[in-house]
């Protein structure tokens, strides 16, 4: 059984002016211990993904259709409380900037021992052996002396390595990480990413990591999701989708990507930009960009179809030579 | 943290400096003070004789050092208008003033501080619009007027508390207590609620917009993610972040409680160190008016320098000679 199914999940913001979908009909399905990447740009809905699942959309943002699962048990239309027993618990988060998401005024043992003791039934003696064990665990040196520290005496690296923890404290069987290494520096980035590989191999967690770094996914990622303007467009295994993408957005963005060489002239990108929600066409919403459009891709919004592991919403994704 | 008290300790001493010469060269605007002390036909021998003996013929900076000096030990010489030691007098009518402000800045706290919590978690209810008005109005209303409509409500319609004076007082030691009795509790009721209230106003208004500043942190997003009680999200990492800033408005503030009091004082005939200093202003008694300028600006500095302290206990960042994290 699938530890995560999101099933036709839409997220939809009400205003004056009507209501929008930041995020149409979305499925996606997360195997124990497996690293699923969404790649995407920046409003191409990722993030909301991931904010749905742990639910902590921000208002009036809600789910107006689809189904979210873990472990076979719903858990979009959860009341608060029994929500938050899974935040933490059962699904972990880390977000994008490591030197925002700890409060300035606590000290790092303080925050670790209680997200600990809000989930598991321990003593504070108890909680803190955890707590230590964690920093250790995520590479923090000398943790018996660091976990009376206060963040901002630790580097930005570090930092992320107590966010980690402090996901990881409960042991969640679910991590969504946002953007996890887009705030560090290049030389951390790579150890950040090892150190999340690895905490996952050892507790047998599934990642859903969001990114807009294609270099990250293909070296972290068993499968990936390409989102574009709130829909999935492209899914399937890192290795097959990234050699042989065959979703014209998927191309671009593979061809985006600069390579160490002979310097073109021109950067290679993808001509225009990302419709807003409240502005998508009622065809595909790649059309306005793609280079082989046809008059089908304008009228009529393509599904996601495709036998086994890969998938691909694109009338011509059998004809185009990627 | 030691170094930095020695360092506030210095600056305050600057400042209490500065204000005491202000306070001195109030002795030479008013006038010749020997001019108000001898007859008018006495002679210039007997005027010279006046000054030396007031050591008025000295100069200015060996008289500006004589009133330090004495100033530093509580000496403000004799009240022109009842030739009583100000010191005495300033000693009989802080009391007064100390507890009104005392009541008054804590009613502020403990009202303002859950009330601000409150309309910032409920930013819609009715209840917030509410509070909302009537923290408008209680700000945009002269305290005067708030005074006298609360005379006239509890003391004319209603007669449940009285209108002026402290009730009666008890003697502890050389403080004389409102604290101990009914009557002296009743009538601080009306008074400390007209003086707090523009202070309630501001911390609740406050204390809101800062809570709604802080909830929408990174931190506070991580902390539900984590799946904290709201108990643990609201009091435990919000609270405390939402504080520093209330910390800084609410020290400054104290002093304006003080010099607010002196109205207060008036519309309730309090017998404090306001009432004191405006009837010193109409006989235009210097050495009062100079000692209360000194005094107030004394307490003024020392609440500035705990609240300073207080940012370092509240804030972890400030505590600059701790051990910093490998980069």
């Amino acid at each position: 059984m699938a530890l995560l199914t999101v099933e036709n999940l839409t997220v939809t913001f009400p205003s004056r002016h009507g209501s929008t979908n930041a995020i149409e009909n979305v499925t996606i399905h997360v195997e124990p211990g497996e690293i699923l990447g969404m790649v995407g740009e920046s409003g191409a809905g990722k993030s909301m993904t991931g904010a749905a699942i742990i639910g902590l959309l921000e208002p009036p943002g809600h789910i107006s259709s689809g189904e979210i699962r873990l472990e076979g048990e719903r858990i979009d239309n959860l009341p608060p409380a029994a929500m938050r027993r899974i935040r933490g618990r059962r699904i972990g988060a880390i977000f994008q900037d490591p030197l925002t998401s700890l409060n300035p005024v606590l000290t790092v043992g303080d925050q670790l021992i209680e997200t600990i003791r809000a989930h598991l039934p321990l003593t504070k003696e108890a909680a803190r052996e955890r707590a230590i064990d964690w920093l250790r665990r995520v590479g923090i040196p000398a943790p018996e002396k660091r976990i009376d520290t206060y963040p901002h005496q630790y580097s930005g690296g570090m930092r992320q390595r107590v966010v980690i923890a402090l996901a990881l404290c409960a042991e969640p069987r679910l991590i969504i990480a946002d953007e996890p290494t887009t705030a560090l520096d290049v030389s951390v980035q790579a150890q950040i990413i090892a150190l999340l590989r690895r905490l996952a191999r050892e507790t047998g967690a599934a990642v859903v990591l969001v990114t807009h770094d294609m270099g990250v996914i293909a070296e972290t990622a068993d499968r990936v999701a390409v989102m574009y303007a709130g829909r999935i467009v492209e899914v399937g295994p890192v290795a097959e989708v990234l050699t042989h993408p065959r979703h014209p957005y998927t191309a671009g963005l593979m061809a985006s990507i600069p390579r160490i060489g002979p310097r073109p002239e021109i950067l290679p990108q993808i001509e225009g930009a990302m419709p807003r929600p409240a502005s998508r066409p009622a065809g595909c919403a790649f059309a306005p960009r793609c280079p082989y459009r046809i008059d089908r891709c304008i009228a009529e919004r393509p599904a996601l179809r495709g036998t086994g592991a890969a998938q691909v919403s694109c009338h011509l994704a059998e004809e185009i030579p990627v | 943290m030691f170094g930095f008290l020695v360092r506030r300790i210095v600056q305050s001493v600057f400042v209490m400096l500065a204000v005491a010469l202000i306070a001195f060269m109030m002795f030479r605007f008013m006038g010749d003070p020997v001019n108000s002390m001898v007859s008018e036909n006495a002679s210039v021998a007997e005027r010279e004789e006046v000054r030396a003996r007031l050591g008025l013929d000295q100069p200015l900076y060996v008289q500006y050092a004589r009133f330090v000096t004495r100033a530093a030990q509580g000496d403000f010489g004799l009240s022109w208008r009842n030739a009583r030691p100000v010191s005495t007098l300033l000693a009989e009518r802080f009391p007064a003033t100390a507890e009104l402000v005392l009541v008054a800045a804590g009613l502020s706290l403990v009202l303002g501080i859950p009330l601000g919590i409150l309309t910032a978690l409920r930013p819609r209810a009715l209840s917030t619009q509410t509070l909302q008005f009537i923290s408008l109005v209680g700000i945009s209303l002269p305290t005067f007027v708030t005074g006298i409509l609360l005379i006239l409500t509890f003391s004319v319609w209603l007669g449940w508390l009285p209108s002026f004076g402290r009730g009666t007082v008890v003697d502890v030691g050389w403080w004389s207590t409102g604290f101990l009795t009914t009557t002296g509790l009743k009538a601080l009721i009306l008074p400390s609620v007209m003086l707090c209230l523009f202070q309630l106003t501001l911390i609740m208004r406050l204390v809101r917009a800062e809570m709604m500043e802080v909830l929408r942190t990174d931190y506070i997003k991580f902390a539900r993610a984590r799946g904290l009680s709201d108990r643990a999200i609201h009091f435990h990492h919000a609270l405390r972040n939402t504080l520093i800033p209330v910390i800084t408005i609410f020290g400054l503030q104290l002093g304006g409680l003080i010099a607010f009091a002196i109205i207060t004082e008036t519309v309730f005939q309090w017998p404090g160190m306001g009432a004191l200093f405006i009837q010193a202003v109409s006989f235009g008694d210097v050495p009062v008016m100079a000692a209360y300028l000194v005094l107030v600006s004394l307490i003024f500095v020392t609440i500035n320098t705990i609240v300073d302290l207080l940012y370092v206990v509240l804030d972890p960042r400030l505590r600059v000679d701790g051990a910093r994290g490998a980069h």
